[in-house]
């Protein structure tokens, strides 16, 4: 597997309600819901993390899938969303220019209500 | 059903307030002839209190940010309060009538990711928009600013609030935003001052120009279903909601308060004195506004239009009850159908339009 480095893009907006995230992109004002596994994936991409090692450690200890298949798909998800421009893909690690957005989980309310 | 729509749906079923209009200044280097506000400084927020607002806003789940004011931009801090509030994820919408942006200011803006601007924008020409704004050489520098938001790659989107002095320009404002590569969007309503005012509605449109507005191809599409009779009111519009006012959405004013909605006064707590998910889960207003269906509104539950009105219940309270009708509505349903509304015949037959609640005082600070 190449080693390929993915960072959330500054332009988008995101948060996590009832466990999956919501993502809407300055760029196109696209909005996204995202499935749990790629809420893994999206939550991991920090730039320095290579997707091989996401996959193993995150997605193939969470879930049930082979790390050929899961690498398959975990590829096939972060160029879909380069394409839309809410993930930078390198095959080198990328460093922030702008503050990283914090991933905030809106549930406070759903906790104590 | 649309992923924003089912984004709602959730958000209502978690009691989430998606949405907060959060103004962080009343002062504005215009002074427009219509506004609603009053422009002193009476305690605005710090930029320290707003970013621990924020901090308590992005936990309790709000994604969807509007800053205004007043005019933002008038606050030196307002990109650190942008800065902070991109941080922590939420997607933010600017208003702002653009007459401070230059370059850097449009960069800056697209560099921290604000998804759209909106800007107020009253006539293409610069006699008839200074007049409104009283702001001599306001037009240019608001169409300056635009240019610049524009070459920096940021979505505009121009606000065209239509009244008596410029009903004629909307067709020039809708040719000027194609030109500008903005957005266009019309809004005929007026709404009373935040202190219970009322002389601003003078400058409301006359029903004859509301009806040419909504008979527009341009402007509502297909203007024969825009102006159809109403359908029959079924038990899903009794039961639905007024609007999403208190439910998913709330407004914060530049002192604190916590309101339904910006066109909302009434009073629901003040995230100096009470954490704002105290507010929004705890408060007995917000409480009273959540219960109230369709079924439940004094007037409106008998009229024909309850399912297709655009009712505000944020004007109607400002008239004097938040059960009741909002005649600018009334209005409008009126105007759109020609058939009159249950608010219309009851005053009617009282014989004198409904009188806002003795001695109500709109939006103040707690």
């Amino acid at each position: 597997m190449k080693d390929i480095y993915i960072a959330r893009s500054s332009a988008v907006a995101s948060r996590i309600l009832d466990g999956e995230i919501v993502i809407m992109s300055a760029t196109d004002s696209t909005l996204y819901s995202l499935s749990e596994v790629a809420t893994v994936i999206w939550q991991s991409a920090d730039g320095r993390t290579p997707l091989s090692d996401i996959v193993e450690s995150r997605i193939c200890a969470e879930f049930d899938v082979t790390p050929e298949a899961a690498f398959r798909d975990a590829e096939a998800f972060v160029e879909d969303l380069a394409d839309h421009g809410i993930l930078h893909v390198s095959n080198r690690p990328i460093p922030q220019t702008e503050p990283e957005i914090e991933l905030t989980v809106g549930s406070r309310f759903a906790e104590t209500a | 059903m649309s992923l924003m729509q089912e984004l709602n749906r959730k958000a209502l079923r978690l009691g989430v307030p998606l949405s907060v209009h959060l103004d962080i200044t009343y002062r504005c280097n215009e002074r427009c002839e219509h506004c609603y506000l009053d422009h002193d400084d009476h305690g605005e927020m710090t930029a320290d209190e707003i970013g621990a607002l924020l901090r308590d806003l992005a936990e309790a789940g709000v994604f969807f940010l509007v800053i205004s004011g007043g005019e933002p931009l008038v606050r030196r801090d307002c990109f650190e309060v942008i800065q902070q509030a991109r941080t922590l994820g939420f997607n933010v919408k600017l208003k702002t009538n653009a007459v401070l942006v230059r370059e850097k200011e449009a960069r800056r803006l697209r560099a921290l990711g604000v998804e759209q601007v909106q800007v107020s924008l009253y006539s293409h020409r610069a006699d008839v928009h200074d007049a409104i704004t009283k702001l001599p050489g306001s037009l240019n520098r608001t169409l300056a600013g635009i240019r610049r938001m524009r070459e920096a790659g940021l979505k505009v989107t121009l606000a065209n609030v239509l009244m008596r002095s410029n009903f004629a320009d909307h067709v020039g404002v809708r040719e000027l935003s194609a030109e500008l590569g903005a957005h266009y969007t019309l809004d005929p309503t007026i709404t009373p001052m935040m202190d219970g005012g009322r002389s601003v509605l003078q400058y409301r449109l006359l029903s004859d120009d509301l009806r040419a507005v909504f008979r527009d191809p341009d402007l509502v599409g297909d203007a024969e279903s825009f102006c159809a009779p109403p359908p029959p009111v079924d038990d899903e519009i009794r039961e639905g909601l007024p609007c999403s006012a208190g439910h998913t959405a709330c407004y914060i004013s530049p002192y604190g308060d916590v309101y339904p909605c910006v066109q909302f006064p009434l009073a629901c707590g003040n995230v100096r004195r009470d954490t704002f998910l105290d507010i929004w889960k705890n408060s007995p207003q917000l409480a009273e506004v959540r219960s109230i269906r369709g079924k439940d509104l004094t007037t409106c539950s008998s009229c024909s239009h309850l399912g297709t009105c655009t009712r505000c219940p944020g004007l109607a309270y400002i008239e004097g009850d938040m059960r009741g009708s909002s005649s600018a509505d009334c209005e409008k349903s009126f105007v759109r159908t020609g058939i009159p509304t249950a608010g219309m015949l009851a005053q009617s037959s009282a014989g004198h339009p409904r009188r806002p609640a003795p001695g109500l005082v709109q939006i103040q600070s707690l």
